[in-house]
C-alpha cells in the first residue's frame, strides 16, 4: 500500500516538475518498484495488433475477421504452432470481441464457418 | 507557461459534470482541446454576427418607426448590396468550414501505432473491458465487467451515478484504440474529457484512438439514451503513468 502512495506522489511532482527534472523521480521510482515487480512477473510488453492501411475506417469489423481468418489459413499451410501464425493470433485476439472469436471457433469446429478457410 | 497555468489559473481540472456548469470540462487529450478551440473560433464569428445583426435590426425599428416615417419606402431591389449579403457571409462561412473540416479528418485519422488496445463492449447495463494484448490463447485472461455504484452504496466523495466498481485504467502519454461495440442494444462510449463520443453498435465494431496527456480520473455517460437503464451505466477512465499501468496489468493476470 505504501508503495503505491509512493509512486502517486511521484508522479504527481513529475507532473509539475520542469522537462529537465523529470529524470530523476523517475529513477527513485524505478528502483523501488524493481523488487515488488520483479518477484510478481516480468514487466510487461505495451504491444497491440498495427494499424493496418487495409483498413482505414472506423468501422474495424473486416480487419478482425481478415485477422482471424489470416490466422487460421497460416495454421492450416503451416501446421499446427507455427511460429509465423502466431503473430496473427495475437492480432486478432487484440481486435475482435472474445465474444465473436468465440462463435466464429465454435463455428468451425461445426464446419459452419461462414470465411474462406 | 503551462505549469504556471497549472499551478496558478487552475486549482483543479475538471474532469467530471459539475453542477450548473455551461462551458466544457476540462481537455484531457489533444482532440478535445481542439475541439474546444474550434468552438472558440466558432464563437468568434457568432458574437460578431450577432452584434452586426441586433444593430442593423434594432437601427431600422427605430429610424423607420411608423410615427418617424408615416410614409413606407418602396424598394424591392438592390444589385450591390444583394451581391454583398451573399459574398461576406460565404466568406465567414469559409473561415469556419476550414478549421471545421481539418478538425474532423484529423479526428478520423489513425496514424500512429497504438501501445495498447482497448475493446469496451456494451451490456444491457453495464460495460464490459476486454484487455487482450495479453492473451496467449482464446480464453480471456483479462476482462472485467463495469458496474454503476448504485446511489445506496456509494461513499463520502463519490460522484453520484457517475461512479464504477471496476474503472478503465489506461496509461497516459501513450496511444491507446479503443475497440468499442454491444452484444445488445445500441450503446455509446463517451468521455468529455478525452474527447471520445462513438456510438456502439452490435455486430459492428467501432474504432477510436485516444492520447489522455495527463494523469487523472475521467468520467463520461452513456450517450445513446434506448432504454429503461442507459443513465446508469457510467464510464470511468483512470489514467497512471505506464509504470503503474504495468504493474496494474501484472497484478490482474496473475489474479
Amino acid at each position: 500500500m505504501a508503495e503505491v502512495t509512493k509512486e502517486k506522489i511521484l508522479s504527481l511532482a513529475q507532473q509539475y516538475a520542469l522537462p529537465g527534472n523529470e529524470d530523476k523521480p523517475e529513477v527513485a521510482e524505478e528502483s523501488s518498484d524493481q523488487e515488488v515487480v520483479a518477484d510478481e512477473t516480468p514487466e510487461i510488453k505495451l504491444e497491440t495488433a498495427p494499424v493496418d492501411f487495409r483498413f482505414p475506417t472506423t468501422n474495424q469489423s473486416r480487419h478482425c475477421f481478415t485477422r482471424y481468418i489470416e490466422h487460421h489459413r497460416c495454421v492450416a499451410a503451416k501446421g499446427e504452432g507455427a511460429s509465423e501464425c502466431e503473430k496473427f493470433a495475437k492480432y486478432y485476439r487484440s481486435l475482435c470481441p472474445g465474444e465473436w472469436v468465440d462463435r466464429w471457433n465454435e463455428q468451425r469446429e461445426n464446419g459452419t464457418f461462414p470465411g474462406p478457410l | 507557461m503551462i505549469l504556471i497555468e497549472r499551478l496558478f489559473l487552475t486549482i483543479a481540472l475538471s474532469d467530471a459534470a459539475e453542477p450548473w456548469q455551461l462551458g466544457s470540462q476540462d481537455a484531457a487529450t489533444p482532440m478535445m482541446q481542439g475541439i474546444m478551440d474550434l468552438h472558440h473560433d466558432i464563437f468568434f464569428f457568432l458574437i460578431l454576427i450577432l452584434v452586426f445583426v441586433s444593430w442593423m435590426l434594432v437601427r431600422a425599428l427605430w429610424h423607420f418607426h411608423y410615427q418617424t416615417n408615416p410614409i413606407p419606402q418602396r424598394i424591392v431591389h438592390g444589385t450591390t448590396i444583394e451581391i454583398l449579403w451573399t459574398i461576406f457571409p460565404s466568406i465567414i462561412l469559409m473561415f469556419i468550414a476550414i478549421p471545421s473540416f481539418a478538425l474532423l479528418y484529423s479526428m478520423d485519422e489513425v496514424v500512429v501505432d497504438p501501445a495498447i488496445t482497448i475493446k469496451a463492449i456494451g451490456h444491457q447495463w453495464y460495460r464490459t473491458y476486454e484487455y487482450s494484448d495479453y492473451n496467449s490463447s482464446d480464453e480471456q485472461s483479462l476482462t472485467f465487467d463495469s458496474y454503476m455504484i448504485p446511489e445506496d452504496d456509494s461513499e463520502l466523495g463519490q460522484s453520484r451515478l457517475l461512479e464504477v466498481d471496476n474503472r478503465v485504467v489506461v496509461p497516459a502519454k501513450t496511444y491507446i484504440r479503443i475497440i468499442i461495440t454491444s452484444a445488445d442494444v445500441l450503446h455509446s462510449w463517451a468521455v468529455p474529457s478525452l474527447g471520445v463520443k462513438c456510438d456502439a453498435v452490435p455486430g459492428r465494431s467501432n474504432q477510436t484512438s485516444i492520447l489522455v496527456q495527463r494523469e487523472g480520473v475521467y468520467y463520461g455517460q452513456c450517450s445513446e439514451i434506448r432504454g429503461t437503464n442507459h443513465a446508469f451505466m457510467p464510464i470511468v477512465v483512470e489514467a497512471v503513468p505506464r509504470k503503474e499501468y504495468g504493474s496494474w496489468v501484472s497484478n490482474l493476470l496473475i489474479a
